[in-house]
């Protein structure tokens, strides 16, 4: 009987199964933050313990409220910062070099296929794009993986989602995933692995894959991941030119991570994307999914591009297109945050910065910032985003605030008129 | 911090599906880095008619009894911390999002699964005034009173979770065996 690519990892990292159903795994990365780290590191010292099992395998970054809002923010950021110096933690990135963990560490070169990494984080499933097994984990977790390089997870299960068909003109990743989560539900691969196969995810690229994979978590998944393959490899090369003779050889490598042809799945679902329209959500859950025409002409107040969902260099040239030579309504102030200093910097060389200024937006360092209400951008009572982030939960990016989630190109669409637009006809 | 865990007590009944970390303890919070500091914010931002955050009936409670989803969105562990130093230690609802559960039986907490027809019977004794939840982890029953009438249903666990719990949490039952 075949395997699917989780089974495989599992069965290569495999430490202890000190009950059945229930696998100890090694890990080959586990990545750290300034929000979810910091009591970690203080219950290690508590207890004795201030130690890494592995300080090449652990990376470090500020990303979420960078540069230090207040003292309490600057503590967390000097906890993190102490502790990977302690540490010897060489990559640990801070005010300068620091981006969303979830677009830097991939930029990096950090992620393999076949790797098993977990992060404080529940978008750490964006990093099974490049067919690892990925997973978000609360801070005892992360103590543990820190502490003993090993994590706990229940023998896994596995959706399959197949994407087939040709996206339209207009239609991106984003409303892919947010129309698989609306068919899901938000309870829908809860304790479960999804799988993205299909057309569309092999000539999908790798910002497009973590697109996909960043909201696995949006329908309870454990992981989103999809198969290595040449695009993967050619992601890579720059970090594995070293490891391997040709890229031929590297894929020929990685392939040995895909899943099995008779891998045995729990659900197999199918969708042609073919008729798909643009998706935007409503109410506060993000399985609550129309096509943008339902909600076109909604008033928002702010425009927000950006978050390991869609702050990457393809999903800034996206809203620039629409952008480009063109002012945003007078009703919404607009806020890009790119997601790395390098997408920073690629925005920049490419002229990209010029035109969301000239167009109106703020454009702002490299963090998570506004997406979960925690520094800059958070939104006032009864005020309304429109979003390229990843939840819309009650109070997300503001207590009283309405956020409403979109691709890069519905949200530039939206900002030109201040209502929600179609990208289509914009 | 290895504070003596009760599972027992008055319980809170909150009447919806998908309560997310947001609403148990909402992000701007998170830059408290010791667990008490987040002791006054608990469900702040819940989204739930005729629900007081600030309300006595709360204050009270030592279990939380909902419905589906429970802790569905970040991984935030403050989520179980802010129940936990309010002495919140047990949850019973009908299924949790997979992070919020780990983080609880992780902390030697308990995250109790009962069918729907069970959490039924639990709201239905609400109707009759305060409840009191008890949870014996041994024999894997949950005992609910009011108002002279008793309710006992059993639970599934895992054993990984059991054993956790009995441990003291996952630190502890790693540091011992790792």
């Amino acid at each position: 009987m075949g395997k699917t690519i989780t089974e495989k990892i599992f069965e290569a990292h495999l430490r202890d199964e000190p009950f059945p159903g229930t696998m100890v795994l090694d890990l080959d990365r586990v990545l750290c933050h300034e929000i979810t780290t910091p009591i970690a590191i203080a219950d290690l010292a508590w207890r004795g313990k201030d130690r890494v099992f592995d300080n090449t395998k652990i990376k470090a970054v500020i990303d979420h409220v960078t540069p230090s809002k207040d003292s309490k923010t600057a503590t967390q950021a000097k906890m993190l910062r102490d502790w990977a110096r302690r540490h010897g933690i060489r990559d640990f990135f801070d005010v300068g070099n620091n981006g969303v963990c979830h677009a830097l560490f991939p930029e990096k070169g950090y992620i393999r296929p076949g790797f098993t990494v977990i992060m404080g984080d529940s978008h750490t499933c964006t990093h099974g794009a490049f067919g690892a097994f990925a997973a978000g984990v609360g801070t005892t977790d992360l103590e543990v993986g820190i502490l003993k390089g090993v994590c706990a997870f229940r023998t896994p299960k596995t959706i399959r989602v197949d994407l087939t068909g040709r996206l339209p003109e207009g239609v991106y990743a984003k409303d892919v995933i947010l129309h698989v989560i609306g068919q899901l539900g938000v309870n829908g691969a809860t304790d479960r692995v999804i799988e993205f196969h299909g057309s569309v995810v092999d000539e999908f690229s790798m910002e497009a894959r973590m697109t996909l994979c960043n909201m696995a978590i949006e329908a309870g998944g454990t992981c989103g991941i999809c198969m290595p393959d040449v695009t993967t490899v050619d992601y890579l090369w720059p970090f594995i030119s070293d490891e391997y003779a040709s890229r031929e050889a590297a894929l020929d490598d990685y392939r040995q991570w895909c899943s099995d042809e008779d891998a045995v799945f729990e659900k197999v679902l199918h969708f042609d994307v073919s008729a798909l329209e643009p998706q935007v959500t409503f109410g506060y859950k993000p399985d609550c999914v129309k096509p943008v025409g339902e909600m076109a002409g909604t008033p928002v107040d702010q425009i927000y591009i950006g978050t390991c969902t869609n702050g990457r260099i393809e999903d800034l040239r996206v809203a620039a297109a629409i952008l480009k030579g063109k002012k945003i309504a007078d009703s919404v102030r607009g806020i890009v945050s790119p997601a790395t200093p390098k997408i920073f910097n690629d925005a920049l060389q490419e002229g990209i910065i010029q035109v969301f200024m000239d167009a109106g937006f703020c454009v702002t360092n490299p963090t998570c910032g506004a997406c979960l209400g925690m520094s800059n951008g958070v939104l006032a009572e009864g005020e309304v985003a429109a979003s390229t982030s990843n939840r819309n939960f009650n109070g997300r990016m503001g207590k009283g605030g309405m956020v409403h989630l979109m691709s890069p190109a519905t949200a530039a669409a939206t900002a030109l008129t201040g209502v929600i637009t179609d990208p289509r006809q914009a | 911090m290895n504070v003596k865990k009760i599972f027992e007590g008055p319980a809170i009944f909150l009447d919806r599906s998908d309560i997310n970390t947001d609403e148990i303890i909402p992000a701007k919070y998170l830059t408290e880095v010791t667990k008490d500091a987040l002791r006054p914010y608990m469900l702040e931002d819940l989204n739930l008619d005729g629900f007081d955050p600030r309300g006595d009936k709360l204050r009270n409670a030592r279990v939380v009894v909902s419905r589906e989803n429970f802790g569905c969105g970040s991984s935030r562990e403050h989520a179980p911390w802010v129940f936990e130093v309010n002495g919140v230690h047990t949850i019973i609802a009908e299924s949790y999002a997979r992070i919020f559960r780990q983080n609880m039986f992780n902390g030697g907490m308990l995250a109790i699964e009962l069918p729907r027809a069970d959490i039924d019977r639990l709201f239905a004794l609400e109707k009759k005034g305060n409840v009191n939840i008890s949870v014996q982890l041994d024999s894997q029953t949950v005992v609910a009173t009011s108002d002279g009438k008793t309710e006992t249903l059993s639970f599934d666990i895992s054993p990984f979770d059991k054993a956790l719990v009995k441990a003291g949490g996952w630190v502890e039952f790693a540091d011992a065996r790792y």
